[in-house]
């Protein structure tokens, strides 16, 4: 029983949290990638523009 | 000729209305021959409404601009929005009744149909299904199609999501009065409902992304995320959870195929991400058009805005089993859920942040925009909420909070204060956009409204605060002598005054709803009209 | 041309934007949902336990109609006062027969899992129709109509046989007599209730509500109670080795 509680924290520490991590750097590098800025600051007005 | 759309759906509503004739004929279930008349009414009766359109414009296709402007489709929000208002007094008037019968117990009449066990599912599905779900359908097609500057595809399908939905609810909430439940919170509906709903969100997906489809805009607005992963997650949800074995075709009852621990996490995982999705995440949609909008402003930070979609919808599908702590529930599930709702704690807050911070710059607004107000303080309550979520998801705390009235006011301040906030904040803004009217009727009464409703929230939830946490400790006191100090019917006694004090906040906040009813109201029949734009066109008159 | 400007993917097409969402939702419900079907830790070893009799059963549908769930727990937590108050913490195998589990998640009332044989039968009946007259401060609903409706058993061959797709482990005698054991179970001393006796072993045949003319949806509802968490054998259950 607590061998498998052992083994299931185990994995969640490490390669759990290297996902997480990994995955959050994504997301984050992605919104604050110099180059998306321009496309992003033109969406952000599309509720504004009148049609 | 008839296009294939007109008649595949009179095709398949005849198909509905004749198996619903069988089965009305052939059961012995009272409540399934009820149910079934009704479907069978309702199928024939679109049926009818489907051929007399036809015949009246001759099939004539809809044209998708009018004069180089997208021509929107507004008949099916209307309709939504309506619905809404509708929807959201019937179930803040039962929840009224039910707080009322929990202070004066006599007020249950000893009834089947009106006792607190039957009318409390119906409260809860009335102010999340019917109220947001209608205020989430209606806000979504109007979004979807401005932001994407082009008209929601078909002249049936935006018909079959909005008035299928809303059939789904009559048959859920009656069921409920006549005693058709499957006993799973928050997920009641029989197993035909369920059926049912399956088939108008598969519509509804379909609509939304062809909507997007046919997008003129070469972005999909964030805002669209956000209802895109309301709309497939809660299409996840809804049927793992619901999967179901019928006693038979004939009869209301059903089997549920997981049992015991399996059922109590799919049912938590369901449950915390029906908050999680069709109340934050469908809710966090409007927050990120109709903020902007109303104080004409873009959002604060659109990259903000992207970090917080992905970590929400990732973080918060895990945090679930925190509702069973201590529970037969394997220690290691109730741990994983309780990390991940601290987690949460970071993109909720970065959302309320990007919501709030909109306003830099107008927080005058502010003093003179009840609507605007209505809806800043409805993210606040979202801030208030996603920090005292997390809190009470602690083992420690939780072991307190669990099984009393603090996880009420909880739900409440959450409920009340976030997502009815912000839909009564859409609809105030949305009623003058679809009827062509320059404002609403009163801004005097929106103020009204505002605090009225405020205070009702406040002595709901400070009732809850006290009353939960009061319970909570008489539960576990014990007296010099080592025995139990309190009989459990001492601890409910005590809390007689609270429920007073929450069934007078429920008062204000019905009171508040009722208003808004009328504004509305004078609003579409007095409102000064808009002069530039024309009336939308092509809605199906008949079905209005 | 950077990779990241290609993210863009995301916004502008829908169809990756709907696996992206899907991905992501789908992670957390399979790493917790998957493993307490196949960690056999996940229910502990006990004896006792065994599928609801077709009254029992009809007893649980209604209190299942009547949202007894939204004001009654059935788990209790391993906490002194609980256990003091309400007896042995709740175990997963107690409900491994609920299709759908009744944990509930208020106690505007008490605790239910262990509510079986605390109270009499009469107490019961008395105490549903009308909780005031043995509770003066209760706030809890009354249900007389209980002993006036006579209990619908046209369905209940169907209802055990549904719980035997999803797994619930009734025998063929047990569904072919569910039509006779419904009643059975309410008539004691007569025939059809010795040979309930002889297919359901250690279960209890009382008239519930005190009425010998009709079963009636009293008698399903109190048989139900008065089962609710005296099946597992606790005296031969060891609580060490089933540690979690």
């Amino acid at each position: 029983m607590n061998e498998t509680y052992t083994a299931v924290a185990g994995f969640a520490q490490t390669w759990g949290l290297l996902y997480f991590v990994i995955l959050f750097a994504i997301v984050v590098a992605y919104a604050l990638w110099p180059k998306n800025r321009k496309s992003f600051d033109d969406a952000a007005q599309i509720p504004l523009r009148e049609d | 000729m008839v296009s294939l759309e007109e008649g595949g759906f009179a095709f398949f509503l005849v198909l509905l209305a004749f198996a619903c004739l069988i089965i009305a004929g052939k059961t012995f279930d009272q409540v399934m021959a009820f149910h079934a008349m009704i479907g069978a009414v309702l199928a024939g009766a679109c049926v009818f409404v489907i051929f007399k359109n036809y015949f009246n414009d001759g099939g004539m296709p809809i044209p998708q601009e009018i004069g180089g402007k997208p021509n929107y489709n507004m008949g099916p929000i209307k309709f939504g929005s309506v619905a809404a208002m509708f929807w959201g007094i019937a179930g803040f008037t039962v929840g009224l009744i039910i707080a009322l019968q929990l202070a004066y117990p006599a007020l249950n009449f000893d009834l089947p149909w009106t006792n607190f066990g039957r009318l409390r599912p119906l409260h809860t599905s009335a102010v999340i299904f019917a109220f947001g779900g209608n205020v989430l359908l209606a806000t979504s097609m109007y979004v979807v199609q401005r932001t994407c500057r082009a008209r929601m595809p078909g002249k049936i399908l935006p018909w079959f999501v909005i008035i299928g939905y809303n059939v789904f609810i009559l048959i859920a909430g009656t069921g409920y009065l006549l005693g058709a439940t499957q006993g799973k919170e928050y997920a009641e509906p029989e197993w035909y409902a369920d059926l049912w709903l399956t088939v108008v969100w598969v519509a509804y997906l379909l609509l939304f992304l062809g909507t997007i489809w046919r997008r003129k805009e070469p972005h999909i607005y964030v805002a669209n995320w956000f209802y895109l992963a309301f709309i497939v997650t809660i299409a996840m949800l809804h049927i793992t959870n619901n999967l179901t074995i019928p006693v038979s075709i004939y009869s209301t009852q059903s089997v549920i195929v997981w049992s015991g621990v399996q059922d109590a996490m799919v049912q938590w995982w369901y449950g915390h991400n029906a908050v999680g999705f069709f109340l934050t995440a469908g809710f966090l949609a409007i927050m990120y058009y109709f903020i902007p909008k109303r104080a004409e402003r873009p959002v604060y930070s659109y990259r903000l805005s992207i970090v917080h979609f992905w970590a929400l919808i990732f973080i918060y599908i895990w945090a679930g089993p925190h509702h069973l702590h201590y529970t037969a529930l394997p220690q290691w599930a109730s741990t994983l859920g309780a990390t991940f709702s601290i987690i949460l704690w970071m993109p909720s807050w970065g959302g309320m942040i990007n919501g709030l911070m909109t306003l830099s710059g107008a927080w005058d607004k502010l003093r003179t925009d009840p609507v605007l107000r209505m809806m800043v303080v409805s993210v606040a309550f979202y801030g208030m909420s996603t920090f005292e979520g997390p809190l009470m998801s602690l083992r420690a705390v939780n072991s307190l909070s669990h099984y009393t009235d603090w996880t009420i006011g909880h739900v409440h301040s959450g409920a009340l204060g976030w997502v009815g906030y912000i839909s009564f904040g859409a609809l105030y803004c949305l009623i003058p956009w679809l009827w062509n009217k320059k404002g609403l009727y009163s801004l005097k009464l929106v103020n009204w409204h505002f605090w009225l409703s405020t205070l009702g929230i406040v002595l709901y939830i400070t009732a809850m605060w006290v009353s939960g946490i009061m319970q909570g400790l008489m539960w576990r006191a014990y007296d010099q002598l080592g025995f139990l100090e309190y009989s459990f019917v001492e601890t409910v006694e005590a809390m007689h005054p609270f429920y007073v004090i929450r069934a007078l906040g429920g008062a204000l906040f019905v009171v508040g709803a009722l208003i808004m009813a009328y504004n509305l109201w004078m609003t579409v029949r007095h409102g000064e009209a808009e002069e530039a734009e024309a009336a939308p066109t092509g809605s199906l008159a008949a079905a209005e | 041309m950077s990779v990241w400007s290609k993210h863009q993917i995301f916004e502008k097409n829908s169809f990756i934007l709907l696996i992206g969402i899907l991905v992501m939702v789908s992670i957390g419900g399979l790493v917790e949902i998957a493993p307490l079907f196949y960690l056999k830790s996940t229910i502990e070893k006990t004896e006792g336990m065994r599928p609801y009799t077709p009254l029992e059963l009809a007893g649980r549908e209604i209190y299942v109609r009547e949202g007894c769930y939204t004001c009654h727990s059935q788990m209790i937590r391993p906490m002194r006062d609980e256990l003091e108050r309400y007896g042995h913490f709740s175990l997963a195998a107690e409900s491994m027969y609920d299709h759908p589990f009744q944990w509930g998640s208020k106690r505007t009332g008490p605790d239910l899992a262990r509510v079986g044989g605390k109270y009499s039968d009469a107490w019961h009946v008395e105490h549903l129709e009308n909780p005031r007259s043995l509770v003066p401060a209760s706030i809890m609903p009354g249900y007389p109509f209980l002993t006036e409706t006579p209990l619908d058993t046209r369905d209940i061959g169907n209802l055990l046989k549904a719980n035997v797709i999803v797994g619930v482990p009734y025998t063929e005698a047990q569904l072919d007599a569910a039509n006779m054991d419904i009643r059975a179970q309410a008539m004691p001393d007569t025939d059809a209730a010795y040979e309930f006796e002889e297919r359901w072993p250690n279960a209890i045949v009382r008239d519930f509500d005190g009425n010998p003319v009709q079963v009636s949806e009293m008698d399903a509802l109190v048989a139900y109670l008065q089962m609710l968490g005296t099946l597992v054998d606790f005296s031969i259950y060891d609580d060490k080795a089933n540690l979690r």
